[in-house]
């Protein structure tokens, strides 16, 4: 073997390089004041369309999103991204639903839209398997981190029994409007996973939750802060398994959607949709007791739109 | 093109490797692809080597290649290939240049510690433990410094650029949380890196010519390699600038001799002699006989314990044992009979035989559920990973840990064979369950299990309670990381010894009823 055969074999290596970086956008830090609103109903509730479709109805009729989202302001939506498995699942919310909500909020003149989760399995796998990170940023909204506890600050819960402290996702705390986007679920211990279920999303120690009365973590939680607006999807159901469900038998394609600000008043007419009492969803009754809300339906004036045929 | 090139391309084609080996262990945003782990680690000899006795197919074929290079051009492994050489001649090289070393001088081999602790990996091999190797095998040195060490450290800086970039409302860098740094995990690779760095800084090679097994074994033919660096007698003027430049200490200018067991072929020598007279020679190889009489004896004893050593070591792997971990019933409040290995490890035995504890599978790991392990395994299992349920949870859709694994320790599974991959069995406690001691609701464990081996069945007062189905388990340990009761969860894994395949979930059709008008 000659010399330079020799150099130029043992050179014969690849290389390779690698770095991946997407930028995100800038804004300011300012904040614009949140008028208080009377609003043409106490909820709606939308069955029978697409879940956008659905939801653009509902919200008109409370008067538009402009209602509930001035300009200039953030939002922050936290809808239920805990699964890393497909909308068809049903364990997450609706990803068209919430794609449509960032529009609406920034139709609205909404300066910057945050969507988080603090999820159950791994984030970045539920952001993207959910379908939502995709549909939030085409519709112009910022898919933020919910996985580090750094991002949590201590708050204080003046009225809880059980819970008197929890940490909170800082945007939570700095966002002007913040919407509650669940999905309706079975949930094998709080019997059922609505608005206040959904809640537990927002806070980082949620394992002191299962360990001191569930229920009443719910409901203190939920008297401690009521968001400015609930979207409850029920347009895919998932029936039972859940809260995350085994496969597609678990969920019932039901086409239901509730738009409110009361969380109890939401979960009562959610857990009737799904067809359980709302009495043996005791977080509901809890957090009654606490003031959170009020779970009297009947004496609620109440839009009920049905879609399509 | 003159041999004086051959340094630079030494180096360019080392700090390839450094790198990509690198970004491998640091890399905490899977923004690599786990099918690179493979090329890039190809030519990683032990691993290699392991694999291949398990799997003997071509892609497993590095260390053979490795052995050619050697055999015709010295241990150019040691250093282009290595990740702990070249990172070894990154302090080098920093010593130089801060004046810490200003020459380096000749000294002997210290064979009185090389060779016993190549025997001593051997030994251990022999009698079925792949303990020694996994202490020095200097690729998975290296992979446990990264992953242990430096990957921490980049991590804080990740999350102290990622806070600065949310001040400015820009969100495409996320913070994480540190686990949790252990004593125990952080020992090994600590104690490591401070002997490397100690001796790379002020001794050169000195590690790789007397700790490490791999450069021993390869010194052995490199001492015969076809290719090695020569002193041209005729033309040398004894200046002595090829000797002070060697990291390796091999070159005795007194005598005009290269000692070619312990040199790395880095080439420094060949760059700096003024009279071209020390360069790459071809030798006549084995058929050459020794110039001066040597006892060839040693050699030969050395040469065929190793020989036979690695063929035993392959054979030995079946028949010698250390089936888990020997916990003394009634020491901890959950009796786990076994610790449990990650999925695609088959048994105990096969995983712990074959894991050379180089942490890739840690790294990858997308929830950390994969951590070093420190006595799960036994003394003679540390550092080899396995799953804390203490930790995180193993995803049910991820394959990540069998796909980069090179040494074949964790097999590659598809996502279907995952779903049914069963490591270990569900253990419930009842009198622990929060539902029964303090009869309020809970439900984590269910929650969070993806088949619904766990799930809650009605109680008194309404509640719900846990039911477990062993069948259906795939062992991922979601329920015993979600307990709440805690540290001894009321419900928890027990590994299997050998891995089972689970029976599939179950899916019963759904009564649907129709509402015609709204509830309420």
């Amino acid at each position: 073997m000659k010399r330079r055969d020799f150099i130029r074999n043992s050179a014969g290596l690849g290389v390779l390089s690698g770095a991946l970086l997407s930028m995100g956008r800038f804004g300011d830090l300012m904040a614009a004041e949140n008028y208080a609103m009377q609003l043409p109903y106490d909820f709606v509730a939308i069955k029978g369309g697409e879940a956008a479709a659905m939801f653009d109805k509902g919200i008109a009729s409370l008067g538009g999103m402009k209602q509930f989202v001035k300009a200039n302001q953030t939002v922050v939506i936290k809808p239920n991204i805990g699964w890393d498995s497909a909308p068809e699942r049903a364990a997450n919310t609706n990803p068209q639903l919430v794609g449509r909500i960032v529009e609406q909020c920034k139709m609205a003149g909404a300066k910057t839209v945050y969507v988080f989760d603090n999820t159950c399995a791994e984030e970045s796998r539920c952001y993207k398997l959910s379908g939502i990170e995709e549909a939030v940023k085409k519709a112009g909204g910022t898919m933020v981190s919910g996985r580090s506890q750094s991002y949590y600050q201590d708050v204080t819960l003046p009225r809880g029994k059980k819970l008197k402290n929890a940490r909170v996702h800082e945007l939570i705390l700095e966002s002007d409007v913040f919407i509650n986007v669940p999905t309706l679920k079975n949930h094998g211990g709080a019997a059922l996973s609505v608005c206040m279920k959904n809640m537990m999303g927002i806070v980082w120690d949620r394992e002191y939750w299962h360990g001191n009365d569930l229920h009443q973590c719910i409901a203190d939680f939920a008297a401690y802060r009521k968001p400015d607006l609930n979207v409850v999807d029920a347009f895919r159901v998932l029936k039972r398994n859940g809260p995350r469900g085994v496969s597609v038998a678990d969920v019932v394609t039901m086409k239901y959607q509730l738009i409110g600000k009361d969380m109890v008043a939401l979960d009562t007419a959610s857990a009737k949709v799904f067809g359980i009492e709302p009495a043996k969803v005791k977080h509901i009754g809890l957090a009654e007791q606490l003031g959170a809300g009020s779970s009297n339906i009947e004496a609620m004036k109440v839009n009920r739109i049905t879609m399509g045929a | 093109m003159k041999q004086q090139h051959l340094k630079i391309i030494r180096v360019v084609i080392s700090v390839c490797f450094l790198l990509l080996i690198a970004a491998l262990f640091v890399d905490f945003r899977e923004l690599i692809p786990t099918g690179w782990a493979d090329p890039i680690l190809f030519l990683q000899f032990v691993s290699s080597f392991i694999r291949f006795i398990t799997v003997p197919v071509l892609a497993a074929a590095g260390f053979a290649v490795v052995l050619l290079l050697t055999a015709l051009f010295g241990r150019v492994y040691c250093s282009v290939i290595c990740p702990l050489g070249i990172l070894q001649d990154v302090f080098s090289w920093i010593a130089k240049n801060t004046r810490l070393i200003k020459r380096y001088k000749f000294r002997k081999a210290l064979n009185y510690l090389r060779y016993p602790l190549l025997a001593l990996t051997v030994i251990f091999l022999l009698a079925g433990s792949i303990f020694a190797l996994n202490l020095l095998d200097p690729y998975s040195i290296f992979g446990r410094i990264f992953s242990g060490i430096i990957r921490p450290g980049i991590i804080v800086a990740n999350n102290g650029l990622a806070g600065l970039f949310e001040k400015f409302d820009i969100y495409f860098l996320y913070r994480l949380n540190l686990q949790l740094i252990t004593w125990n995990t952080v020992l090994i690779p600590v104690i490591t890196l401070a002997l490397v760095v100690w001796l790379s800084l002020f001794f050169g090679r000195l590690y790789c010519n007397t700790i490490c097994p791999v450069g021993t074994l390869l010194g052995l033919l490199s001492r015969v390699s076809l290719f090695r660096i020569k002193m041209d007698t005729a033309t040398c003027t004894k200046c002595g600038k090829c000797s002070v430049t060697c990291k390796s200490t091999c070159i005795n200018v007194k005598n005009l001799e290269v000692d070619s067991s312990r040199c790395v072929a880095c080439y420094n020598c060949i760059s700096v002699c003024p009279e071209n007279s020390i360069k790459y020679e071809r030798s006549m190889g084995i058929w050459k006989k020794p110039e001066r009489g040597t006892d060839t004896s040693k050699r030969d004893f050395i040469g065929k314990t190793l020989l036979y050593g690695a063929a035993l070591a392959g054979i030995s792997r079946k028949s010698l044992s250390q089936e888990g971990t020997e916990i003394p019933p009634g020491n901890i409040p959950n009796k786990k009979n076994h610790p449990v290995s990650p999925p695609g490890s088959v048994s105990l035995k096969y995983f712990t035989d074959r894991c050379t504890a180089c942490h890739l599978c840690v790294t990858v790991c997308p929830t950390s559920v994969l951590q070093p392990s420190f006595l799960e395994y036994g003394f003679l299992g540390m550092a080899q990973p396995h799953m804390a349920y203490d930790v995180e949870y193993c995803n049910f859709e991820c394959t990540r840990c069998g796909e980069v694994c090179p040494t074949g320790a964790i097999l590659p599974l598809t996502v279907e064979d995952k779903r049914l991959e069963q490591i270990g069995q569900v253990q419930f406690i009842l009198e622990k369950c929060i539902v029964y001691t303090d009869n309020t609701a809970c439900g984590s464990c269910s929650e969070h299990c993806p088949t619904q081996a766990v799930r809650m069945v009605p109680y008194d007062n309404g509640l719900t309670i846990p039911e477990t189905d062993t069948e259906i388990c795939i062992g991922c340990g979601a329920c015993e990381y979600a307990c709440p009761v805690k540290p001894h969860t009321a419900i928890f894994v027990d590994g299997n010894a050998v891995h089972q395949v689970a029976k599939a979930p179950h899916i019963e059709e759904l009564e649907i009823e129709e509402q015609e008008e709204f509830p309420f």
